[in-house]
């Protein structure tokens, strides 16, 4: 009891406060383009809740969604091939730093010309830009692979698909998840930024639109609602990784006990 | 009559076998001429000081490293990669076990990838397991057991693969004295009750002489065979008993002389070399 009250205070305790000092800096303003935190509370509703949601919020959602599951499947799948194959990785390692310096959203200009403004292009954007940090860490997973264990899947004769199923894929596991933890926050800001560009629908047009119609307390609670959605989709993984990685996490306690 | 061929026929033989590493552009002889026969069913133990290419000799049996020149038959044929016939079992436990999988799992594994139905596979399993004493186990991760139980799941995978030969790279190194005597114990009853052939690396004296019917002795790096000794103790060992025996104690003495002869002998050969510098 005492420790779920403890934890509360420590989770809470700042947020309470700044929302406590926004307050008292608002009270009395003058500016009229910082909200103040009742009517930012109240525009939310107004605005998020309804039909806004199905029409500008479910649209990002599934281009986020789309765009996130390409760039894990193609990241993993080149990810495993670069770090399994030597001739591979001399072959494709100085361009694939070179692209990956590439910052995603100038893509945005040049696919809108090869591919329109459509889904597809703001999904492609999204798997460009979040298949970097998968693609990367899992070919470090994949060259991490334990030499003993490795050895011991060659004693057994595991060659080919089951090598990748059973040694290969778990062994990289780790480092998949904190590629694809990073993805994430880089999907949230590109599926934003794509649809600043061109889009007729998307939190990152409707936020744009509200901007440019002076509608201020609205653009201001649709950052707010970016930023929820951040932290729902932080949650999620973190219960995803919860799973996948539950022999990782064990492992790693019985080691820190042990040494 | 082809039976009796067959099982006079050694099961591995190792011809010549010679390993250089290249590191650094330096040639390093591990392995320098390695000649030895293992009949089915034998159980050998190969000893040398430590670094003195017992692993290396051992992972070019195994199939995971390619002799530089010679070669190792099993079964009349050339080893090439991995056999069939084959189960390594390794000394670091830790690293050799999926941490992924839990215990049973672990096991199976391998027979699931050579594609043994599955009803034959529980058989299988549910059998090592409890050879090694683990039924209650099985519902575990590797990493949640002790040292000596991992090493124990590590055998049960190794028996369910049913090998016809078990090669044991040091496997007890790392587990405390206690656990070590058990496992022993346990190699032995496991390689009575299965009949199969074992080559067990170890750099302890002691365990060789309790463990094998013959102790193979190597020298130090370049590796040659220093004395291949047959070990005339009665079957039914026991770790008190045994080991008490006047003439475990003679094998015992014989095992070390000739090690502490293999040191020498490298000692005396560099200081000749440094001499002539």
């Amino acid at each position: 009891m005492k420790r779920v009250a403890s934890t509360l205070l420590s989770t809470f305790a700042l947020p309470v406060i700044l929302i406590v000092i926004w307050f008292a800096a608002t009270r009395q303003q003058t500016s009229a383009f910082v909200p103040e935190p009742v009517s930012l509370v109240k525009t939310f509703g107004e605005v998020w809740v309804g039909p806004a949601f199905t029409e500008q919020v479910v649209p990002s959602l599934i281009r986020l969604a789309a765009g996130l599951a390409g760039a894990i499947v193609v990241g993993i799948g080149l990810g495993l091939a670069v770090g399994y194959s030597r001739v591979l990785r001399d072959l494709l390692e100085p361009v694939l730093e070179f692209f990956r310096a590439l910052p995603a959203p100038v893509l945005i200009p040049v696919l809108m010309l090869l591919i329109g403004i459509g889904d597809a292009m703001k999904i492609t954007v999204i798997v460009i830009g979040c298949m970097w940090p998968i693609l990367l860490n899992t070919v470090d997973g994949v060259r991490a692979t334990d030499s003993v264990l490795t050895e011991t899947a060659r004693s057994f004769g595991f060659t080919g698909v089951s090598r990748f199923r059973y040694l290969i894929l778990p062994a990289a596991m780790p480092r998949i998840m904190t590629g694809v933890r990073q993805a994430l926050s880089i999907g949230i800001i590109l599926v934003v930024i794509s649809e600043m560009f061109a889009a007729v629908s998307g939190l990152g047009y409707q936020i744009v639109v509200f901007q440019r119609t002076f509608k201020i307390p609205e653009m201001w609670s649709g950052i707010v609602l970016l930023a929820i959605i951040g932290l729902v989709l932080a949650l999620l993984f973190a219960l995803v990784e919860k799973v996948v990685l539950r022999w990782y996490r064990g492992q790693r306690e019985v080691e820190n006990r042990g040494g | 009559m082809a039976d009796t061929l067959t099982t006079d026929a050694p099961l591995l033989s190792v011809e010549h076998v010679r390993k250089v590493y290249t590191t650094d552009g330096k040639a390093v002889e591990a392995v320098r001429d390695l000649t030895f026969e293992l009949s089915r069913g034998e159980f050998a133990c190969l000893v040398g000081p430590s670094g003195c290419g017992k692993t290396t000799l051992l992972k070019c049996i195994a199939g995971l490293l390619t002799p530089t020149s010679g070669q190792v038959m099993l079964d009349g044929k050339a080893v090439s990669g991995p056999p069939k016939k084959m189960a390594v079992v390794f000394q670091e436990y830790g690293r050799s076990l999926f941490p992924w999988m839990r215990v049973y799992e672990n096991v199976e594994v391998p027979l699931k990838n050579a594609r043994v139905p599955k009803a034959e596979r529980e058989r299988l399993v549910a059998e090592a397991l409890d050879a090694v004493g683990l039924s209650h186990a099985t519902r575990s991760y590797p990493w949640q057991l002790s040292g000596g139980m991992q090493q124990r799941v590590a055998i049960a995978r190794a028996i369910a693969y049913q090998p016809e030969i078990l090669l044991m790279d040091e496997p007890f190194a790392a587990v405390d004295a206690q656990t070590r005597a058990d496992l022993e114990d346990l190699v032995r009853e496991v390689w009575r009750r299965l009949g199969i052939t074992v080559l067990f690396v170890t750099h302890d004296i002691d365990e060789s002489v309790y463990l094998a019917q013959r102790v193979i002795m190597l020298s130090t790096s370049p590796t040659v065979i220093q004395k291949d000794l047959a070990i005339d103790l009665p079957d039914e060992r026991d770790q008190l008993e045994t080991r008490s025996m006047p003439r475990f104690i003679e094998l015992r003495h014989e095992v070390y002389e000739q090690i502490q002869r293999a040191k020498r002998g490298a000692a005396a050969e560099e200081t000749a070399v440094a001499a002539e510098h």
